[in-house]
């Protein structure tokens, strides 16, 4: 059965998450300008980079003191799991074309949920295409409007943004927190990076913790949920359990 | 200018990882342990950036207000708030205490 597009659960699913994801697209732009970036250089990382783990790991080391290198390493890294969600998403809707290229820049967390989420094709093209354009759009509009509040601010520290930061992080590790397996591997990082501060120069930590946590997943015994790790940030689905995002099938 | 190149490295690598998905074979990454990895290490960069942005200041190991804003921030959580709740209480909970004459 086919729906109208102004009936379809997958549009509004992803209309809904749009609007929540786009809306912290704010702290993103106020934090980044706050760890020292221009305004435009803020835009890039929304506009380009488009992947909200990775544009807060990069402000997140450049507001420590790590060089550029290392900031781009973590962007990168944490970027791994959009190939993971590309392949995913391939499999549903076999973009061709420019849809392809296109398809790949809106991959991130929230529109493979949002899609993995429908069941009918339709709705799973649907609920990718509304959440993953959405979300561009709103993010990159609140990102201008939060770099220009928080250039208007002044010093960071006064406001509390060194602070707002620090919960920026944990609310994006949170909802990844699902397992007693997954707090074991986030116990073990946050070790290795207290332990490597004093002995490596900043932003350098964050990448011994990398191989920390690569190395867990590569050889570690692990009995948690399939997806550990790839949980979004906002749950298009937040009233039903899902264990196994990882399998389209 | 470094800081330009290496943000225009950042998103020409994060648009090659999105479309490496779409072009490499699919069992390629139907390896669980590629997914296992992909979904480790995110959950280590981000404990690892959380912990850096609390306690970090340069090589220095330093205890100041920003711990203060990491517990806020974890009882938000604790009690559901959304995202920008739980961001604007740990700027409110870092920007309190030092008004208090924390560090």
């Amino acid at each position: 059965m086919t729906t109208s597009l102004r009936q379809s659960p997958g549009a509004r699913v992803g209309l809904s998450i749009a609007v929540a994801t786009g809306l912290y697209g704010v702290s993103f732009g106020a934090l980044s300008v706050a760890s020292g970036l221009t305004v435009w250089q803020t835009q890039a990382l929304s506009l380009l980079l488009f992947s909200g783990g990775s544009q807060f790991a990069f402000i997140g080391v450049i507001a420590g003191g790590g060089t550029p290198v290392a900031a781009a390493s973590a962007a990168a890294l944490l970027g791994i799991r959009n190939a993971v969600y590309g392949m995913q998403i391939n499999v549903l809707l076999h973009p061709r074309g420019w849809r392809r290229l296109a398809a790949a820049q809106v991959t991130i967390d929230e529109s493979l949920a949002t899609s993995t989420g429908q069941t009918d094709p339709l709705e799973q093209r649907r609920g990718f295409w509304v959440a993953g354009i959405g979300i561009f759009v709103l993010w990159n509009v609140f990102t201008l409007v939060g770099s220009l509040a928080g250039d208007a601010l002044g010093d960071p520290k006064r406001w509390g943004l060194d602070g707002a930061a620090v919960a920026a992080f944990l609310a994006l590790l949170w909802p990844r927190l699902r397992s007693r397996d997954a707090g074991a591997i986030a116990a073990a990082c946050a070790l290795a990076t207290i332990l490597a501060v004093p002995f490596v120069p900043p932003g350098v930590p964050i990448l011994v913790a990398a191989v920390v946590a690569a190395a867990v997943g590569w050889f570690g015994y692990r009995a948690g949920p399939d997806g550990e790790g790839l949980e979004p940030d906002i749950d298009p689905y937040p009233d039903t359990v899902q264990t196994d995002r990882t399998d389209p099938s | 200018m470094t800081l330009w190149f290496w943000i225009v490295v950042a998103c020409v690598v994060g648009f090659l990882t999105k479309l490496l998905g779409y072009l490499v074979p699919k069992k390629w990454l139907a390896n669980p342990r590629v997914a296992r990895v992909a979904g480790t290490l995110t959950i280590g960069l981000l404990a690892s950036l959380t912990v850096a942005n609390t306690v970090a200041t340069g090589q220095l190991l330093v205890l100041d207000a920003r711990l203060g804003a990491l517990v806020a921030a974890a009882v938000a959580l604790w009690l559901k708030a959304p995202f920008l709740v739980v961001v604007i209480v740990g700027a409110a909970a870092a920007a309190g205490l030092r008004l208090l004459g924390l560090p």
